[in-house]
């Protein structure tokens, strides 16, 4: 590239920046309080929409001058709305509320803007260190994490342009436009980078191929289809910075020497489709795509795709085929899709999080990058941890650190006193670990040698309720509904699977059913023709490795440990705990299965209880008379008052 | 002409066909139902191609690779049998056998297959699961037996082929997959009258002529 290319570069991108710079100083030096609420999907499922229009309203009310800014997520998902109020003339630094109902937002809005009391009571901490309140960076939720890729998530209003770009934003694709491609590609190989979608590919090798590939119009896909149940990173991660994903496809179109690039996001995230959709309509108007980006010889054009939502999608074959225009079903590879993917022209298929992950490679080279995680997974991970766990929601941490440390440091451990039984990684291709596992680094490797697998970073903790078949059942239940139905292996042999999970957690299990899971698993396994199928029976394979005598429970004693299985538990009522003529419980039951007996106290009617649970929520907990057992036969025959 | 070894049998091959085919050309049978003399791409959909390549860790469909010079190939250790055994199985787990009432009855590739792996064409130990629908009548010309069909894929692949786009597709997923005829009222639009590729190209029975049901390849 020509040096007088290297000045119009530097000269185009100085005065985007100078004028990023402008507004952002402008805002903040306005003598105005600042309102942040966190507003992605999560943000707005808990209410932060109405949490917004209360700030609104009772600004306009009381005639208080404030700016109200929306941001994506802030990580923190258990604690939304979440709202970061910055007053600077009270004294006090910013400072984070959690649980911000309009109720509380109105509060707010009085006492602490109006009058200066920040409500010690509903603050979770301050945003920096001061005298005066406990920093959030002081608890472990806060400082433990590492964020490379959701650095400026829930910090920049990721409908606006400017602020990623002040905020160093685009700072790398100027950078980049003055290298040659090779360069680029030596740093992120450098960098020792993989994959975020699963699988853990080396991006460096990935762009490396599509450069070398014979194509005049190859393209770089950003596959965000993510379909694995309880995973919500890459839709928070487009939602609450779209530019940091749009800034690393325009860095590897350019190193790979694509002029087409293509989001791959599914329908069903509308939010995600709306802000990246005007995030590249920001970039194309300031000349950071389009023709002669930045005024340089590359062109770009970047668009969004909507995808159908299902699942196999993001198989990168079947992914081609549906942007294609065909069904969504996966071929067989080779030609892998560097070779021939698009239009049988070679084409960079990489997940959100791996092109995010791109622009601070740049930023801060590829030996800080690899001063981070471990040896063989360098970067951070991401997760969407859920289920029993105190402090649900995304986390950003370095590879290798431990499995407990992120459950039981970071994320506060499992709520209600349950014990730990178990952590689901990687969706329905990973696996379940138990406790004794939990010494266990978080890197690719030593996630697949434990049974388990990154995956595309879905974690769900488990308690001591929970039952190992009945979380086999329903991950087949719901890779059997996806599969695509091409091979045989995955169509037919995952519907078996489904089967016989179905039967042993209704009691209907059978000698020789746990050897025909493990052996049909191992084929599925092995047969399969894509990913899916190959995964599929992880869930069983690993529950059945670690948690085998749960799965004998159900077959061989009709008792389901957890008692959760519906058909093998049965309630009944303690008559030594039973307060006569207490009746809480039977207003409760949704079958009038409870009965009187003759001395006033209570009974449930085994042949008409449908098992809802609903009594044992209602008895008074200083009674706490209803027991639930598993076999159903450990429950006391009662008898039930003679009528007259 | 490549040159290889299979099963300790020394044969040769057009370079750049398939593995599958060159077995077959040779007389080494392998089992198979979705694999179309000279495509480019295969659907490797069926599963039951599987041998093993010195060299590799695990069977590999030889319907995807090709007839390399060199390669040393077993079509019959017990991990390729095993795979075979068990997709035969779960094909036949979702199977109507009737051969009796059947078009293919004789010509079937499953009866072949059958005889060839020695497993019956019913299965002993998975559950039988079959679709409520028996016949799909939808299509003017064709009638269409779910049961039947084994989900091979060449009847699209041979209407494409013939007509430049296809007259049917895949529908629903999962174990509810069928080949349908995209519900095509207008008789006009359709080539199937003159054509019947389709039923010609089917491994089993599972697509008849409205006009001669007992018509088959
Ligand atoms: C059934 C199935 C679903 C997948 N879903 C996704 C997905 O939602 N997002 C994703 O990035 N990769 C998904 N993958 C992996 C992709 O095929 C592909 O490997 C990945 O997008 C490559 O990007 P990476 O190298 O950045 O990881 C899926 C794979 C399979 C087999
Ligand atoms: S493994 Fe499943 S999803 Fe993949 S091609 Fe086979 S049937 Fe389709
Ligand atoms: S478990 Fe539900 S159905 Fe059974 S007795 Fe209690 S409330 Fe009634
Ligand atoms: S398709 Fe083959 S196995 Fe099935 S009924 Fe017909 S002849 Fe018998
Ligand atoms: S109808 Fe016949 S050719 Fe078509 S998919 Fe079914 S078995 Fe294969
Ligand atoms: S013939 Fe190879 S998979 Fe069907
Ligand atoms: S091939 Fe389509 S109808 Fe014959």
């Amino acid at each position: 590239m020509s040096p007088l290319n290297n000045e119009t570069v530097q000269k185009a991108f100085g005065v985007i920046r100078d004028e990023a710079k402008r507004r952002r100083d402008a805002f903040r030096e306005e003598p105005v309080p600042k309102i942040q609420i966190g507003m992605a999907t999560c943000g707005i499922a808990s209410g932060a929409l109405e949490t917004k229009n209360a700030f609104e309203e009772v600004l306009a009310e009381r005639k208080i001058e404030a700016h109200i800014r929306t941001v994506g997520c802030i990580g923190h998902c258990y604690a939304e709305p979440v709202v970061i109020m910055d007053h600077p003339e009270s004294g006090f630094p910013p400072i984070f509320y959690h649980n911000v109902t309009p109720g509380k937002a109105k509060m707010l809005a009085k006492s602490f803007l109006e009058e200066g009391d920040p409500l010690f009571e509903h603050v979770l901490g301050a945003m920096e260190e001061n005298d005066l309140v406990p920093q959030v960076l002081d608890f472990p939720r806060f400082n433990q994490e590492k964020r490379v890729v959701l650095e400026k998530c829930g910090r920049v209003d990721p409908e606006d342009i400017y602020e990623y770009i002040a905020d160093g934003g685009y700072e790398t694709l100027a950078k980049i436009l003055q290298l040659a491609p090779n360069e680029i590609i030596e740093e992120v190989q450098k960098s020792g980078l993989r994959g975020r979608g699963g699988a853990g590919f080396p991006t460096g090798r990935k762009w490396d191929l599509a450069r070398n590939a014979d194509g005049q119009h190859k393209t770089v896909i950003c596959n965000a289809d993510e379909g694995d149940p309880g995973a919500y990173m890459d839709r928070t991660l487009l939602e609450s910075n779209p530019h940091q994903v749009l800034e690393g496809m325009a860095i590897c179109a350019y190193a790979v020497g694509a002029q087409k690039a293509i989001v791959y996001v599914r329908a069903e995230y509308p939010l995600a489709v709306k802000i990246v959709t005007k995030a590249i309509g920001q970039a194309r108007e300031l000349g950071l795509l389009g023709e002669g980006v930045l005024g340089s010889s590359f062109d770009l054009e970047i668009d969004v795709f909507q995808g159908s939502g299902a699942f196999v999608c993001g198989e990168e074959t079947a992914l081609i085929q549906s942007i294609e225009g065909n069904r969504g079903m996966p071929r067989h590879r080779p030609p892998y899709p560097v070779q021939q993917g698009l239009g049988g022209q070679p084409t960079v298929i990489n997940n959100v999080k791996t092109l995010a992950s791109i622009p601070p490679i740049i930023e801060h080279g590829a030996t800080w990058f690899r001063a981070i995680g471990t040896e063989k997974s360098p970067g951070t991970a991401i997760f969407s941890v859920v289920g029993n766990i105190v402090h649900a929601g995304l986390v950003e941490i370095p590879m290798g650190v431990t499995l407990r440390t992120l459950i039981f440091d970071i994320c506060g451990g499992v709520p209600n006193k349950k014990k730990f039984k178990a952590v689901q990684i990687g969706g329905p291709s990973g696996g379940c670990l138990p406790e004794d596992f939990l010494d266990t680094p978080i890197d690719f490797d030593s996630l697949i040698q434990a049974g388990a697998m990154m995956g595309s970073g879905g974690m769900v903790v488990m308690d001591e309720d929970t039952c190992m078949v009945d979380v086999s059942r329903y991950f087949l239940d719901f890779t059997q509904k996806e599969s695509c139905g091409k091979c045989t292996f995955c169509r037919i042999g995952t519907h078996h699977l489904l089967n016989t999970l179905e039967r042993i957690t209704k009691g209907e299990g059978r000698d020789g059913d746990l050897e025909q899971l493990e052996t049909l698993s191992e084929d599925i396994k092995d047969g399969s023709l894509c990913g899916l199928g190959k995964t599929a029976p992880n869930p069983v394979l690993t529950s059945l490795r670690y948690f085998r005598d749960e799965y004998e429970a159900h077959v061989k004693e009709r008792r389901c440990p957890a008692r959760m299985c519906r058909t093998l538990t049965a309630f009944y009522i303690d008559l030594d705990k039973c307060a006569r003529g207490c009746d809480a419980c039977v207003g409760s039951c949704p079958v009038e299965a409870i009965f009187t007996t003759k001395d006033r106290k209570k009974g449930v009617d085994q042949s008409l209880c449908v098992k809802c649970g609903e009594c044992m929520v209602a008895c008074p907990a200083e009674y706490d008379a209803v027991m639930k057992v598993s076999p159903p036969d450990l429950a006391p025959i009662i008898e039930q008052a003679v009528d007259d | 002409m490549a040159k290889l070894l299979v099963d300790n049998k020394e044969i040769e091959a057009k370079e750049g066909i398939s593995l599958l085919q060159a077995c077959l050309d040779n007389g080494i049978y392998i089992p198979n139902l979705c694999h179309i003399h000279g495509t480019d791409n295969p659907s490797a959909s069926c599963r039951l191609c599987f041998v093993e390549i010195e060299g590799e860790d695990k069977p590999i469909p030889s319907c995807t690779v090709k007839a390399k010079d060199g390669i040393i190939v077993k079509t019959d250790t017990p991990s390729v049998r095993r795979l075979q055994c068990t997709a035969f199985k779960l094909l036949m787990s979702v199977h109507r056998v009737d051969c009796g009432h059947c078009p293919a009855n004789k010509k079937c590739e499953l009866q072949r297959i059958a005889k060839f792996l020695k497993v019956g064409l019913k299965p002993k130990y998975l559950e039988l699961h079959l679709k409520e629908t028996e016949v799909d009548e939808s299509n003017p010309f064709l009638d269409y037996y779910p049961n039947r069909c084994v989900l091979c894929g060449k009847c699209i692949a041979v209407c494409k082929d013939k007509h430049g786009r296809a007259f049917l597709t895949f529908a629903k997923r999962g174990l509810d997959a069928v080949v349908s005829s995209y519900g095509e009222k207008d008789v006009s639009n359709l080539p199937c009258g003159k054509c019947l590729a389709c039923i010609g190209i089917c491994p089993v029975g599972a697509i008849t002529s409205k006009d001669s049901p007992h018509q088959t390849a």
